[in-house]
């Protein structure tokens, strides 16, 4: 089921709530405001609202100058230029000199769409999980972003949000618990555990059904913090179903793939297949067309599944 | 200025310079050029004209010092050290392994920074946002940025002067040390950034252009900065990289450079 809200616009307006009581929230963009709903917080605070025009690195160091006097910026761009483009200026000026930036990355992956591979970013994770202490979070849905405001505000160092902007998959409601870097199981399962993040979340949960038309029983995690990652959580999954499948719209080289397999190798070896991008680049596309293309569909994840459940 | 004080920040140059000679000579090698041509600079702000407290560094309405060009560090630390921010313990053991004085400028480790530096470019970003934020708080502090000539070809410095300019942050003092030389030879054969004052003036800036080693001269600069408002402030400092470090001087360039201790000693006339 499709969410009624926006992702964008529930974080803009949480933030501009937050703020109410915070005076430390202030918020960057550069030049995209339109995309990301932000006038709504320029509006009510025009004076913590700081547009710096198609100048991300600018942006950064500004934002790193901002917590350095004691407020907490949040800065927002499309994620490939939220990341590569200002990767310096994230990984020395604020990760480096210790500083606390609130890093929005938006239209992650394949929901770049008609923006093409210059704007499709499968990187953005891979190239954040480097930066040592980097908190790397994916909202799932709208709920969890508004949910994860209070803790991303809260956490004592820089966290970089990949959003997906608009009306994502309704996963959560409003009795959920969340915690950044606690991975949230969505569905209990024996022979094999789908392991998922953002827009793949809903694709799991459809190849959870379909398995279990086939007789496999499958569980479902949903990891939106991929760093720090929620290791216990991953340690239980394999040795309760022995089996994983990772499902990311990233390149699962640096990606979730990745950081689910470090865990594994070191801990609890088990059989495990990575649906994700693999070492490609973006093109212009319609999300369900990019899927196909890169192999994102729930019918690529049920395939995965019993590849993982044949090899144990 | 007063002959008493220009007497008094005149000697504490010299003293400083001294003492980064000797800091960098006991390391054996450093960035000397580009430490003694802010030398005059630094003085002139942390003994004259910048609101710090060593014993509250992290005071919220102090002036901020942001030495974009990192590879300065041992400028800031000899200042820092005699103004008594950190023990003076510290000042022998620059790089030396576990130190808080390493080469390049990083504010978790030496109290007193106001921001790591040491990626060029990006020091003049990070002014800028204390700048916002210290309009936005009317928090009275100035906002000091010292970028060099090579740094400037970063394009991340043509960023944040576009911002600074455009919205007029008039706590922004910049400074630019106009040395005319960086690591490969003469800024001006590698990639000019010659007429900086043309430049700086039509990005918005209040724009001064004055002798950088001359401390009477950087001392009027900042007051009449202060007195400029609605404008960002660029004063170049037209100086002499390795200026007052005879060898560094005389050498066909003193961006790095190997010190022995017979150099150090000899330069500074330090025995102990």
């Amino acid at each position: 089921m499709t969410d009624e809200r926006e992702i964008r616009q529930t974080l803009a307006s949480a933030l501009v709530e937050y703020a109410k009581k915070d005076d430390r929230i202030v918020v960057l963009d550069a030049d995209l405001m339109s995309c990301h709903a932000t006038k709504c917080f320029k509006e009510a605070f025009p004076n913590r609202f700081f547009n710096v025009g198609i100048a991300e690195a600018n942006m950064i160091g500004m934002a790193a100058g901002m917590s350095a006097m004691g407020k907490i910026p949040f800065t927002y761009s499309f994620a490939p230029f939220a990341t590569r483009r200002c990767f310096d200026q994230i990984f020395i000026s604020v990760a480096y000199a210790g500083l606390n930036v609130k890093m929005v990355g938006s239209e992650p992956g394949v929901a770049a769409e008609a923006n093409g591979g210059t704007h499709m970013p499968f990187e953005d994770m891979a190239i954040m999980r480097s930066i040592p202490k980097m908190v790397c979070f994916e909202p799932t849905d709208a709920t969890m972003m508004e949910k994860a405001l209070d803790e991303i505000v809260n956490y004592p160092s820089a966290v970089y949000i990949r959003m997906f902007r608009k009306k994502a998959a309704k996963i959560y409601d409003e009795t959920l618990d969340f915690k950044l870097g606690k991975a949230i199981e969505l569905r209990d399962g024996k022979d094999v555990t789908l392991i998922a993040s953002g827009i793949m979340v809903e694709r799991a949960l459809q190849a959870a059904d379909l398995l279990k038309e086939e007789g496999v029983s499958a569980k479902v995690v949903n990891i939106h913090t991929w760093k720090p990652i929620d290791k216990d959580a991953i340690v239980e999954a394999a040795k309760k179903t022995g089996a994983i499948v990772t499902c990311e719209n990233h390149n699962v080289f640096g990606g979730l793939g990745s950081a689910v397999s470090e865990v594994v190798v070191e801990n609890c070896p088990v059989p495990l297949k990575m649906v994700g991008v693999r070492d490609e680049f973006g093109q212009v596309g319609k999300n369900a067309y990019l899927s196909e293309v890169y192999g994102l569909t729930t019918n690529d994840i049920v395939k995965a599944a019993k590849e993982a459940i044949s090899r144990k | 200025m007063e002959s008493s004080k220009l007497e008094f920040l005149t000697a504490k140059a010299r003293q400083l310079r001294d003492d980064a000679i000797e800091m960098i000579g006991r390391f054996g090698v450093g960035h000397i050029g580009g430490v003694m041509s802010v030398m005059d600079a630094l003085t002139v702000i942390y003994y004259d004209k910048a609101k710090v407290d060593p014993k509250n560094p992290n005071w919220q309405t102090r002036d901020r010092v942001i030495m974009s060009k990192g590879h300065a560090g041992p400028a800031m630390y000899v200042v820092l050290g005699d103004l008594g921010f950190y023990p003076r313990e510290w000042e022998k053991t620059l790089n030396q392994n576990g130190t808080h004085l390493p080469s390049h400028c990083d504010r978790l480790k030496t109290p007193g920074i106001d921001m790591t530096a040491g990626s060029l470019g990006q020091g003049l970003s990070v002014a800028v946002g204390m700048a916002e934020v210290a309009r936005l708080d009317g928090n009275p502090a100035t906002i000091y940025c010292i970028i060099g000539d090579g740094e400037s070809q970063e394009g991340q410095i043509w960023e944040a002067s576009m911002y600074a300019g455009s919205h007029g942050l008039d706590n922004l003092i910049v400074m630019l040390d106009y040395n005319k030389m960086q690591l490969d030879g003469k800024v001006a054969d590698i990639c000019d950034i010659a007429s900086p004052v043309e430049k700086w003036k039509s990005f918005g800036f209040d724009v001064q252009d004055i002798d950088g080693n001359n401390i009477a001269e950087i001392a009027d600069a900042i007051d009449k900065a202060k007195a400029t408002k609605g404008k960002a402030h660029m004063i170049v400092l037209n100086t002499v990289k390795g200026k007052g470090a005879s060898f560094a001087e005389a050498a066909s360039n003193c961006h790095s450079m190997s010190i022995s201790e017979e150099l150090w000693r000899k330069e500074t006339g330090r025995t102990e």
